[in-house]
């Protein structure tokens, strides 16, 4: 754990196994993050939705938000918010992509 | 937790989490501890009845997520138990010897079940009703069980007899007194409500005493002894019979305790760093077992909590709504008053009743088989309104319009949506259309059974403008129309060109699943398939479960399957440790429980294509044995089902299309309440459409009469055709039937002089023609590397078999 912590910058996987408007998940130090592509760039995003778990990556993407495949939640992929609801949004991660790489940073 | 440092929360139920929430709410920073007896983080014990009864998993019962504490910085200490608290001090010690410091503390301690000093009390098979571990005892325990007996008919025990006919067990209740839930209701209510409990098949045995519980030899629970001498057999026992708020660590605190935690209108205890919530506090003599008033006093004991001395709890009036399918029942307040009035219907077994006190004012409503109003009677008792004419009053709350609702009510239990979201949708955010407000707030996309009360509210706030049109993008504004016409036009041939073009589909993308059906009923299958475009269920070709596992059906037609086909899903089952081998309600077999890497290896075993289970498409026919083997059958129907399911598979529609082919009208494979349903009769085929026996029943309407097999399938066929095309998305046949009207489809699809059966016909053809068979062969050729992976996983490698594909049966009995 400790080598990751601390705002390091951590290798999670291909860049072009994000199709644009999906997701992936990804696994790192115990967290689950959902890895999304839209026409503005890499969204990196907590991948359980906070109200039963449902997982994220599976969602439909549009307007830079992703609707959770099971009950339908809407979040904002750039502020985690939930759009129309009061509380519990995502966390946001940053995400970059280097020489076909992805790049995670760990808060 | 920090020296004399803020505030801890003893106990981690139901009013433990509201406090928690409650002071989060107001003070993002004041140090939140909160120590639980239980392993798990707090859940929602009321559902614990769904739980038993199957209609809920343990998961869901939590009420937040572990992230939740962390986000907000609650720390949660599960598994301990406070054993010592000293108020004085502002410490506390846990059962581990830890030693926590407070500033300030509130008791949850909830309470424990009561269970009678009986002789044989403790004996295996005996359970009480109480928490996640007493239902999965109790479940397990239904497995060799024949014969439960619940002891205690109160609502809690009646729920439990009704989860305990769920798993299959003879079910008897025995109650002390005279009649059901004396405390909830009066004798004619009760009366009414024991006839509604035996057509469960629950026996019901009043005016019992238990005295003991015995056993036999390997000690096990065997029958239940009363005080009049007779026994009652049992071997499954499950005890509901009251609480008992657990008060003794307030006790030995030194705080005043009666029957529960005494506090004050602050809930506060005698000391004053401590409140007390919930099950265990007595606040004016009353001790509550309920949830509402959990949240009554949560917001004031976090403003004592807190330091303000100004918020005052005045108490809760009792209410309870009883949670067993298909008996409505819903009491607020008392049952018996100075004044009453009644409407009652023994036949229908509906029983309405308001209580006035001797002042006149609502003191409480009895509703049984007929709840209508019953948010409206509740919120009258809550505020003990006067009420000039309680007749007029019964009258008014039947006739009580979605309009007559608070703002506050929830509507949509699904998804949690109330009124005055609903309203807001037309008013603030301009939604004119149900579908529109729908999509937004999602209310009504659940189960759906609070649909038509939300389309009510919608042209409530519309004031009654026209419900259309419909929009198929309702960010954009387009309708199915409109964008069929510009795809027609453009010759679009995908959604992101579609997107491009008028830009539906962009903003919520709600839509964009709608549209990918559009484009390629439209391109009929020559359109370029987008993923992104459609639910996660149509990138896998598999139902999405849960817990995000998948689910597998492969196709069986007819449902008519052979001992070899049998044998290798029971292979690839046992290889896979499927956690679950279902039968479906669509005659079909359903492996449940796979993880998306595991998809394409689990098809490539099967070696049988898609059953679409997961999608919008034409999904089982079922059949009945028909001719092949029944003494009453009129018509091959298993041929017939098998060429019709052959003929039509691989298609989407706009939304589900089931079927069924059945022998005679004896109905026995349910074509009457099919999307499309043949049934043979002498001398040829009824043809009905528009059937459903899922969320809405409703009786198809009889197409036409036809003399042959083959023709009833093309008729069939010319009929799926039209509604692929005229169908709205995710309209049902049984409404689009009821939308364009059985003239309209009647002369597309009979009226052969005007050739647009002929036409109708032959766009199947094409459509058909492309239309992907088997999507499950993806696994041979994934659109994407990772379709059936995540980032940092991969598709298990496909290893091929040796043994034989097992084909659809053809010799055997056929
Ligand atoms: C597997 C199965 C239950 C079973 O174990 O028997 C099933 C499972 C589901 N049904 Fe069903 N239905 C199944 C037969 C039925 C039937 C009976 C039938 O097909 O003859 C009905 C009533 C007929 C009908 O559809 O009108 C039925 C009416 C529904 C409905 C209500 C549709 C309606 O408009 O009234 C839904 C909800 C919906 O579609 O929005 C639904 C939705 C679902 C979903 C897909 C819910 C979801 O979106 O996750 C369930 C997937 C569970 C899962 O986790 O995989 N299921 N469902 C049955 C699969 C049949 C098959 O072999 O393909
Ligand atoms: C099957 C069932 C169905 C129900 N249905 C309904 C319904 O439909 N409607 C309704 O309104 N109500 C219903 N109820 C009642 C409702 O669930 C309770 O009123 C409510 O859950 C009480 O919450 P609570 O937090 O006060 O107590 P509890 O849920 O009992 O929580 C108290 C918690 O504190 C813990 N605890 C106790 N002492 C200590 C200690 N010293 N240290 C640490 N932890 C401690 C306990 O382990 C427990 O987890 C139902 C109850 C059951 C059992
Ligand atoms: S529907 Fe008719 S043919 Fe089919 S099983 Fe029933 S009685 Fe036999
Ligand atoms: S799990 Fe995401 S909305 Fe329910």
């Amino acid at each position: 754990m400790s080598a990751l912590a601390d705002g390091a910058w951590v290798a999670i996987g291909r860049a072009a196994d994000v199709p644009l408007w999906e997701g992936r998940r990804v696994t790192v130090a115990g967290r689950r993050v959902a890895i999304f592509r839209t026409e503005d760039g890499l969204h990196a995003v907590s991948a359980d939705c906070p109200h039963a778990g449902g997982p994220l990556q599976d969602g439909l993407v549009a307007d830079g938000c992703v609707t959770c495949p099971l009950h339908g939640r809407r979040f904002d992929l750039r502020s985690g918010d939930w759009i129309g609801g009061a509380d519990d949004g995502l966390t946001v991660y940053e995400v970059h992509e280097r020489a076909g790489e992805l790049h995670l940073r760990l808060p | 937790m920090s020296a004399a440092g803020g505030i801890l929360v003893v106990g981690g139920g139901i009013a433990g989490q509201a406090v928690c929430e409650e002071v989060r709410r107001r003070d993002a920073d004041v140090p939140l501890t909160m120590v639980c007896g239980e392993s798990t983080a707090p859940y929602d014990r009321v559902r614990l009845s769904h739980l038993l009864a199957g209609e809920a998993n343990a998961e869901e019962l939590t009420l937040r997520p572990d992230d939740w504490y962390a986000d907000r910085g609650v720390e949660l200490v599960l598994g301990r138990e406070v054993v010592a608290l000293d108020p004085e001090a502002g410490v506390c010690e846990l059962d581990d010897g830890r030693e926590l410091h407070f500033e300030r503390a509130a008791l949850c301690t909830g309470s424990d079940p009561l269970l009678p000093p009986l002789p044989g009390i403790d004996l295996p098979g005996v359970h009480a009703f109480r928490t996640p571990e007493d239902c999965a005892a109790i479940a397990a325990g239904t497995a060799d069980a024949r014969r439960a007996v619940v002891i205690g008919g109160g609502l809690l025990g009646l729920e439990a007899a009704y989860g305990l006919v769920q798993h299959g067990v003879h079910v008897a209740v025995v109650h002390l007194v005279d009649r059901l839930m004396e405390r909830q209701l009066d004798a004619a209510a009760a009366a009414l409500l024991l006839p509604a409990i035996e057509a469960l098949g629950v026996r019901v045995l009043l005016e019992r005493q238990t005295t003991e519980l015995c056993a036999e030899a390997d000690g096990r629970v065997t029958a239940v002894r009363f005080a009049d001498g007779t026994e009652e057999q049992a071997d499954l026992v499950v005890v509901s019979i009251g609480i008992r708020p657990r008060v003794e660590l307030a006790r030995d605190a030194g705080l005043e305790v009666a029957r529960g935690i005494v506090v004050d209108d602050a809930l506060q205890t005698s000391h004053e760093r401590v409140v007390a919530v919930g099950e265990c506090a007595e606040h004016r003599s009353v001790v509550h077992g309920i949830v509402a008033p959990i949240h009554e006093q949560t917001a004031v004991a976090a403003e004592t909590l807190l330091g303000a001395r100004d918020a005052v709890y005045t108490g809760s009036i009792p209410s309870a709504k009883l949670k067993v399918m298909g008996i409505d029942l819903v009491t607020a307040g008392a049952a018996e008053g100075a004044r009453a009035v009644v409407a009652a219907d023994d036949a229908a077994g509906t029983y309405r009743k308001v209580i006035l006190d001797s002042d006149g004012r609502a003191a409480g409503a009895v509703l049984l088989g007929d709840t209508r109003g019953h948010e409206l009677l509740t919120d009258l008792v809550k505020r003990g309104e006067a009420v000039e004419d309680a007749l007029a009053l019964l009258v008014e709350a039947s006739a009580a319009t979605p309009a007559d609702l608070p703002d506050a009510a929830q509507v949509c239990n699904c998804n949690g949506v109330c009124k005055g979201e609903i309203l807001d949708a037309v008013r603030v955010d301009g939604c004119a259309s149900g579908r529109e407000v729908m999509a937004r707030t999602r209310a009504g996309t659940g189960c759906g059974s609070c649909r038509s009360t939300v389309l009510d509210l919608v042209a409530l706030a519309t004031g009654g403008a026209s419900e259309e049109p419909a929009y198929l993008c309702p960010c954009r504004q387009q309708t199915r129309e409109q964008l069929a016409a510009l795809v027609r036009e453009r010759e679009l041939s995908s959604v992101s060109e579609l997107t491009g073009a008028c830009g539906a589909g962009r903003d919520c993308g709600a839509c964009k699943p709608g549209l990918a059906y559009l484009v390629s009923e439209v391109a009929a299958n020559r359109h370029r398939e987008e993923r992104h475009a459609r639910y996660i269920n149509d990138r896998v070709h598999a139902n999405i479960q849960n817990d995000g596992t998948f689910s597998v059906i492969p196709r069986i037609r007819g449902g008519v399957t052979t001992p070899q086909e049998l044998r290798r899903i029971a292979d690839v089952a046992e290889r896979h440790e499927v956690p679950m081998v279902k039968i479906t309600g669509g005659q079909r077999i359903d492996l449940l429980g796979i993880r998306k890497e595991a998809l394409p290896q689990v098809w490539e075993e099967l070696g049988m294509p898609s059953g679409h289970a997961y999608a919008k498409a034409v999904r089982t026919v079922k059949t009945c044995v028909g001719t092949d083997f029944c003494r009453f059958g009129l018509g091959d129907a298993i041929g017939v089902g098998i060429e019709l399911e052959r003929r039509m598979e691989g298609l989407y529609t706009p939304a589900k299309v089931k079927s069924a082919v059945t022998g005679c009208p004896r109905n026995c494979a349910e074509a009457y309440v099919k999307d499309i349903g043949l049934v043979a009769i002498e001398g040829g085929w009824e043809i009905y459409v528009g059937g459903a026996a899922g969320s809405r029943v409703r009786k198809g309407d009889l197409l036409t009469t036809v003399e042959s097999g083959e023709q009833a399938i093309e008729l069939a066929l010319t009929f799926l055709q039209h509604y692929r095309e005229q169908g709205d998305y995710l309209e049902r046949t049984y409404d689009y039937v009821e939308r364009v009207g059985l003239d309209a489809i009647r002369a597309a699809v009979l009226a052969e002089e005007g050739g647009e059966p002929a036409r109708l016909r032959e766009r199947f053809a094409i459509a058909k023609a492309a239309a992907d068979p088997d999507p499950w062969l993806e696994r041979h050729d994934p659109v994407h590397p990772k379709q059936f992976a995540e980032l940092d996983t991969e598709p298990e490698p496909l290893t091929p078999i040796d043994a034989v594909l097992v084909g659809p049966p053809t010799g055997g009995a056929r």
